[in-house]
C-alpha cells in the first residue's frame, strides 16, 4: 500500500534535495578546513600545503590575551549559570511557590530575546548603575570580565534551566516519594536519587551554557571594556576588515572547539540511552 | 481537624521550599534582566539632546514617531523583506528534506538529522566566516564558476550573500519541527485520498498541508524571527552596505549615540518576537 504513495513521490528529486542541503550545509566547514592549510596568501586560493598560519597564531598576543578571556569567561559564567539553572528547574519542576508563574515567564524571555535587544539592556544597565554608583559612592567602576560574565550568565541561566527540566519532567517523580518512604531525608533524597537522575540534564544544559558563551559575538561587543575582549569579539573586528589566512586559522580552531563540545554532548546521550537500557535489563540494580 | 491542621503546615513549608530554591536566580533574573529590560523601556520614551546624552526630564513619543520617517521605515521593511525571503527558501528547501528524512529506515534517518545538527552547533561567527571566504573575489565559488565558463560572480556584500548565509545559519530550525510534524502524520490518511481519486497535488493540499501546518507555521517562526534581529551575517555578508534592523540599533548605541530611537527600536524588535512566540505555542510548538 505504502508503495502506491510512494511511486507518485519522485523520489530522485527528493534524493537529489536532500544531498544538495547535506552538501550545502558541510561544503563551507570543510572548505574552511581546507584554505586554512593553503599557503597562498590569497585566503580564497589554493597554493599548496602550509601549516604556517597556524605557527603564527602562537606569536599573536592579543590574540592569546582574548582566547583567555573566553575560556575564563565560558566556564565562570558556566558554573554560576548551571546552579542557578538547576535550582530554577528544580523549584518550577517540583514546588508550588508565589510568583511561579511570573517566574516561569521570566525564565523564558532571554530565550527568545534577539541578541541585539539584550545587548542593548546590558549596555545601559551597567552604565546607568556605574553612574549611580559614582554619584552615591564616588566610586568610578568600568566594564570588563565582570560585566561580561554577568551579561553572559543573566542569558545562559534560562537556557540550563530549559534543558534541565525537560530531563525532570522525564523522570518518575515516584523514586523520590519512595526514597521518603525509607526514611531518607529531602538532601537525602535529593543527592542520592534526584541528582544522579538529571545529572545528565544538567551536563547537557552545561554544555549548551558554554557554547552559547563561546558563541556570543554581539552582547559581549557591548558590554567587553577595552582591555577585556572575548575571542569571537576580536575575531569579529578582524573579518570586518577582510579576509586573511590568519583569521582561517583561528576560525578553524574555534570549529574544532565547537566540534569536540558537541561530540562530548552527543556522547553524553549515547552513555545515557546505553546505561538506561542496561538498568532496565538489571532491574533493581542498586547503584 | 489535626491531620488538616499539619497538612496545611506541611503545604507551607513545601512552598517556602519552592521559593527559597527558586529565590538567588529569581533575584538574578530580576536585577540583570528585568531591571535591565525597564530601563530600556524608560529610555525609549527619553529625549536625545543637542549633545547626543539623554534626557530623561520629559517623556514623549518621539522616539517612536521617528520610526515612520523614511530612513528607519525602509531599515525596517528592507529587514522584513530579506527575513521574509529567507523564510521562504528554507521552506522550499527544508520541506522535502523533512519529507525524505521521515521515510527513511530509523538509522539513515538519524544520522541525517545528526547531519543536520551539527552545523548548528557549531561556532556561529565561524560559520558566517566560512561564506565570506567562499564568496571572496578569488575565492572558491568564483573560481569555479570562471572555470566552467560563466565568468566570475561577485555576490559578496549582496542582499543575495545575506541570504544565503541566513539560510545557513536557520535552514536547521526549519527542518527540525518540519520533520517533527510529517513525522507524526497518519500514512493511512494519504492513501485514503488516494483512494478516493484525490491527484497527488489535491492530497498534499487538502490532507498533507494542513495537517503538517504546526510544523511549518513553527518553523517558518524559528526562521523568520532570528533572521528579522540578525546582526552578525549581514555585518559580514552584507558589508554594511545596506543597513538591517540589528546593525541600525548597534549604531544608534555605538556610533549615533541617539540612545533612545535604538531603545524604541529594540522594543518593537522584542515585540515582534514576543507576539511571535505566542502564535507559536498556539500552534502547538513545545519547545523552543
Amino acid at each position: 500500500m505504502s508503495q502506491a504513495t510512494n511511486r507518485k513521490l519522485p523520489v530522485w528529486a527528493l534524493r537529489l534535495n536532500g544531498s544538495a542541503v547535506l552538501l550545502f550545509l558541510y561544503a563551507p566547514i570543510i572548505l574552511l578546513l581546507v584554505f586554512s592549510f593553503s599557503a597562498s596568501r590569497i585566503p580564497g586560493q589554493w597554493g599548496g600545503f602550509t601549516t604556517e598560519w597556524y605557527a603564527t597564531l602562537f606569536d599573536d598576543s592579543r590574540l592569546q590575551r582574548t582566547i583567555s578571556v573566553s575560556i575564563r569567561v565560558a566556564l565562570i559564567s558556566t558554573v554560576i549559570a548551571t546552579v542557578l539553572g538547576t535550582m530554577s528547574a528544580l523549584a518550577l519542576e517540583r514546588f508550588k511557590f508565589r510568583g511561579r508563574r511570573v517566574f516561569d515567564a521570566l525564565l523564558y524571555l532571554p530565550i527568545i530575546i534577539p541578541d541585539v535587544t539584550m545587548a542593548v539592556m546590558m549596555l545601559m544597565f551597567f552604565s546607568q548603575s556605574f553612574n549611580l554608583v559614582e554619584a552615591v559612592f564616588g566610586i568610578a567602576i568600568s566594564k570588563g570580565f565582570a560585566t561580561i560574565v554577568i551579561s553572559h550568565v543573566a542569558f545562559n541561566i534560562a537556557f540550563v534551566s530549559v534543558v534541565v527540566r525537560a530531563r525532570i519532567a522525564g523522570m518518575d517523580a515516584t523514586l523520590e516519594q519512595a526514597a521518603s518512604d525509607l526514611y531518607a531525608t529531602r538532601w537525602q533524597a535529593f543527592r542520592f536519587v534526584t541528582l544522579p537522575l538529571i545529572a545528565p540534564g544538567v551536563l547537557g544544559g552545561a554544555l549548551l551554557a558554554v557554547t552559547l558563551s563561546l558563541d556570543d559575538v554581539v552582547v559581549t561587543q557591548f558590554v567587553a571594556g577595552p582591555g577585556s575582549t572575548t575571542l569571537p569579539v576580536y575575531v569579529f573586528s578582524l573579518i570586518r576588515k577582510g579576509v586573511t589566512p590568519t583569521i582561517n586559522a583561528v576560525s578553524v580552531i574555534m570549529l574544532v572547539a565547537s566540534l569536540i563540545l558537541v561530540a562530548g554532548s552527543v556522547g553524553l546521550q549515547r552513555a545515557n540511552a546505553f546505561r538506561g537500557r542496561q538498568q532496565l535489563q538489571t532491574t533493581g540494580g542498586t547503584s | 481537624m489535626s491531620v488538616g491542621i499539619a497538612e496545611a503546615k506541611r503545604d507551607r513549608n513545601e512552598r517556602r521550599r519552592g521559593l527559597l530554591l527558586a529565590l538567588p536566580s529569581f533575584a538574578y533574573m530580576i536585577l540583570f534582566f528585568a531591571v535591565p529590560l525597564v530601563i530600556v523601556l524608560v529610555y525609549s520614551f527619553a529625549t536625545r539632546t543637542s549633545t547626543g546624552s539623554t534626557s530623561l526630564s520629559d517623556w514623549n513619543l518621539d522616539a517612536y514617531r521617528k520610526l515612520g520617517e523614511p530612513i528607519v521605515r525602509n531599515v525596517v521593511l528592507r529587514s522584513v523583506v530579506l527575513a521574509l525571503v529567507t523564510t521562504a527558501i528554507c521552506l522550499l528547501v527544508a520541506y522535502p528534506f523533512a519529507w525524505f528524512c521521515a521515510h527513511q529506515r530509523p538509522v539513515v534517518r538519524n544520522m541525517m538529522l545528526v547531519a543536520v545538527m551539527i552545523p548548528f552547533w557549531t561556532n556561529f561567527l565561524v560559520r558566517n566566516y566560512a561564506w565570506r571566504l567562499l564568496l571572496s573575489s578569488g575565492g572558491p565559488i568564483s573560481s569555479f564558476t570562471e572555470a566552467i565558463g560563466l565568468g566570475e560572480t561577485n555576490i559578496l556584500f549582496t542582499k543575495t550573500a545575506v541570504v544565503i548565509g541566513l539560510v545557513y545559519a536557520y535552514l536547521p530550525f526549519m527542518i527540525l519541527p518540519l520533520f517533527a510534524s510529517i513525522d507524526r502524520l497518519d500514512r493511512r490518511l494519504i492513501e485514503a485520498g488516494r483512494d478516493l481519486y484525490g491527484s497527488g497535488s489535491q492530497t498534499f493540499r487538502k490532507i498533507v498541508l494542513p495537517l503538517t501546518m504546526p510544523g511549518v507555521i513553527a518553523g517558518s517562526i524559528l526562521v523568520f524571527v532570528p533572521s528579522m534581529g540578525a546582526y552578525v551575517t549581514p555585518e559580514l555578508l552584507g558589508g554594511g552596505k545596506e543597513t538591517l534592523l540589528g546593525s541600525y540599533i548597534v549604531t544608534q548605541f555605538l556610533t549615533a549615540r541617539n540612545w533612545p530611537v535604538g531603545a524604541s527600536l529594540s522594543f518593537v524588535l522584542m515585540a515582534v518576537m514576543l507576539v511571535s512566540t505566542i502564535i507559536y505555542f498556539r500552534s502547538g510548538g513545545k519547545n523552543l
